[in-house]
Parts: C-alpha cells; sequence; structure tokens
C-alpha cells in the first residue's frame, strides 16, 4: 500500500502544488484586502464621530456573528441574484477579507485605547498635529499590541480558506477531493493536506514569532 | 450538538491544560503537539478526515457523532490555551496552601485551581464558546442537517437567494448576541470581586 501511495503522491504533485498556490493567493489577497479596510473601520470605529461610529460598530458586531462559511455562502449566491457577478475566486476573497477587516478593526481599537493617555497628551505637549500624533505615536505602539492577534488571525483566514473549496475555487481542500475521487487513499491524503495546512500555519506563527522579537522594545 | 462538543471539548482542555504545564516532560511534549497540530489544521480537514479518512483504517461514524467527535478534538486544543493561561495566572501560594493543609495533587488541582480557574477565564472562555458554535456551521460539509446546510437545501429548492442566505445571516447573528448575552450574565454571576 505504501509503495501506491507515494506513487500516486507523486502523480498528484502539480495538483497539490496548484492548490498550495491557491490556497496561498487566496488567504493573502484576503488578509492584505481586510486588513486595510479593518484599519479603516478600525480609525472610525475609535475616533470617528457618533454617527461612522455607529456604522462601523454595527458592522463589526454583526461581521463578527456570522460564521465564514455563511458568509462565503451568502456573498456568492446572493450577489450574483443583484447581477454582480464574482466567479468563485473573487466571491471567496471578498468574503475572507470581509471577515478579516471585521476582526482587524476590533484589535486596531483595542490596540489604539491601550496605548495610554498620557503619550497623546505628550504629544499635544510637543505641538503635534492630530496627524502626526497618530503616525508618530499611538500607530506605532499600537501595531506592536496588535501583532499577534493579528498573526492569529491571519492563521485563521488560512484556515478559512479551507472553505472557499465549497463554491468552487480549487485550492488544497478540494484538489485533495479530486485525488481521492480519482484513487480511493483517503485517509492518507486528507492526512496530507491536514500536514500542509500545519506546515503553512505553523511557519506563519514562528514567523509571527520572529518579527515581535524583533519590534519588540527594549 | 454543538453544546455537546463544547462541553467534551472543555473537559479535553481541561486535562491537556494541566498536562500543559506538568512537571513531567513527557506530558508536556504531548499535550503541546495536540495543541499546536491541531490549532494549525483547519476544521473542515479534521472532520472530512474523521468522517471519510477513519472507515479506511476501520472505525465508521455517521454524520452526527464524526462531527461531534471532529469539534470535540478542535475544541479541546483552542480551550486548553485558554485554561493555560489560566492557570499560569493562579498564584502560587494558594496550591502552597493546599498541600499545608494536606490535599493530596488530585485534590488540589480539582477542589483549589479548577473552580478559581474557570472563574478567572470566563470571559476569554466565553469568546471561544462564540466562535465555536459559528465552526459548527461547517457540518454543513457532510450534509449534518443544521442551518448552514438547511439554508443552502432553501436556496436550491426555492431560488428564493436573498431571503433565505440572509435570514440564516439574521438567525446567526441573534443567536451570537444571545449567547454572548447569557455568557456575560454568567461572568458577572462568576466573576471573583475584586
Amino acid at each position: 500500500m505504501s509503495t501506491g501511495f507515494f506513487n500516486e503522491l507523486w502523480i498528484s504533485k502539480v495538483m497539490i502544488f496548484r492548490g498550495i498556490y491557491t490556497c496561498l493567493f487566496v488567504s493573502f489577497s484576503a488578509i492584505i484586502l481586510g486588513t486595510l479596510i479593518g484599519i479603516c473601520v478600525g480609525l472610525s470605529l475609535t475616533y470617528g464621530n457618533r454617527f461612522t461610529r455607529f456604522l462601523a460598530r454595527a458592522y463589526t458586531d454583526i461581521i463578527r456573528g456570522i460564521p465564514v462559511l455563511v458568509l462565503i455562502l451568502t456573498f456568492y449566491f446572493v450577489l450574483s441574484v443583484i447581477h454582480i457577478n464574482l466567479s468563485a475566486l473573487q466571491a471567496g476573497i471578498t468574503s475572507l477579507a470581509i471577515f478579516c477587516s471585521a476582526h482587524v478593526s476590533e484589535m486596531l481599537r483595542g490596540g489604539l485605547q491601550n496605548v495610554p493617555k498620557g503619550q497623546t497628551e505628550a504629544a499635544k505637549a510637543v505641538g503635534l498635529s492630530f496627524f502626526q500624533t497618530f503616525l508618530f505615536v499611538t500607530l506605532p505602539q499600537a501595531l506592536r499590541q496588535i501583532l499577534p492577534s493579528w498573526i492569529n488571525t491571519a492563521v485563521e483566514i488560512v484556515k478559512g480558506s479551507t472553505l472557499v473549496s465549497l463554491i468552487g475555487v480549487v485550492e488544497i481542500t478540494l484538489v485533495t477531493q479530486q485525488i481521492i475521487g480519482r484513487n480511493f487513499l483517503t485517509m492518507q491524503f486528507y492526512a496530507v493536506a491536514g500536514l500542509i495546512y500545519f506546515l503553512i500555519g505553523f511557519s506563519i506563527e514562528r514567523t509571527g514569532k520572529f518579527v515581535e522579537k524583533k519590534v519588540a522594545i527594549k | 450538538m454543538a453544546t455537546f462538543s463544547v462541553a467534551l471539548g472543555s473537559l479535553i482542555g481541561l486535562v491537556v491544560a494541566f498536562a500543559l504545564v506538568s512537571k513531567r516532560k513527557i506530558f508536556r511534549i504531548l499535550s503541546g503537539t495536540y495543541v499546536t497540530v491541531i490549532r494549525n489544521i483547519p476544521l473542515m480537514i479534521i472532520i472530512l478526515f474523521i468522517y471519510f479518512g477513519l472507515p479506511d483504517a476501520g472505525f465508521t461514524f455517521s454524520e452526527i457523532p464524526s462531527f461531534i467527535f471532529a469539534l470535540t478534538i478542535y475544541a479541546g486544543a483552542y480551550l486548553a490555551e485558554v485554561f493555560r493561561g489560566g492557570i499560569l495566572a493562579i498564584h502560587k501560594g494558594i496550591g502552597e496552601a493546599g498541600m499545608a493543609i494536606g490535599m493530596s495533587n488530585l485534590q488540589i488541582i480539582i477542589f483549589i485551581k479548577i473552580p478559581i480557574l474557570i472563574r478567572s477565564v470566563m470571559p476569554a472562555l466565553s469568546n471561544n464558546y462564540i466562535s465555536l458554535f459559528k465552526d459548527a456551521s461547517v457540518a454543513a460539509v457532510i450534509a449534518v442537517p443544521e442551518l448552514t446546510f438547511q439554508t443552502r437545501k432553501i436556496n436550491l429548492e426555492t431560488f428564493r437567494t436573498i431571503e433565505a442566505w440572509s435570514s440564516a445571516s439574521v438567525l446567526y447573528v441573534g443567536s451570537c448576541f444571545l449567547i454572548a448575552y447569557l455568557l456575560r450574565r454568567v461572568e458577572r454571576r462568576v466573576a471573583i470581586p475584586k
């Protein structure tokens, strides 16, 4: 059985690599897009006036209350009804990005509010404008603080990218299912998929730890 | 279903958490591997592995037990991390006090550490419970008839896409808020007075 398994693994290597590529592509674009949106929402959550704050709060709370799977299926099916035809890939990336943005905005708000008040007051005292204070004083400190949870979210997104296989994006999970459909080595190939995800997640975690150590205030 | 596996997962999480901080190295290594590996593997892969993969090895489960099994394993790893943080936060003197009045190690853990632990990690715990509740939606993949699966079915049968998905979303948001509210009440009830 073991020679058969390695033979099958060798045959399907191109498929698997293509799956890994799609998975990474989806995850990274979702993380980057989501972080950008999340920063905007997080800023309006912290500094906005009452109206924008209310909007941002509603957005974050609602998105955080919906499972990723429902979000993905909703984007894929509902948007096409109102004639916004996203491909499966686009719908997957968008929904993961939106999921990511809700988490990032909440983290950013926490990070910004945790910067001691004396810091902003000191910045005001030396005559920095609001934007200067934000850019040079609060943001760098907040970013350091949210880095660990941001890394966690990144791993979550990579794991969430398995769910886009359900709308037909050919990433690792769907590739695995296709391979299994051909050779029926169910357990082995799911184990392979698990191993690949583990390696991706683990390396993101390690890189995160490394960066954390690099940027820590001594 | 989610409740059942979350409860089981909490138990596993507790045991694993004590193994994580145990003095024996072998326990630490075993539990550490379990937590890191499971936390880095997507829930869906675990579910598919257990539902489709394990029958190859001679263990066959039907949909619901295999899903409960998967979610339990998954929950155990996450909750172990939460509990570990709580154990480390317990003051050392408390355990020593237990030793001083002659309790065994197990007694100290059951009667002293766990009650304190649960009260102090309650906020983090309820966050995790809510996300596990949401993760239960993945069960739709192996045709467990829960909310997501039913919505998909309704969508396909009636083509009322917008209605189906928005009501599923509303239901999820609503039940998340409800759970959050209930857990916050529990939190306030059991919080250690300052």
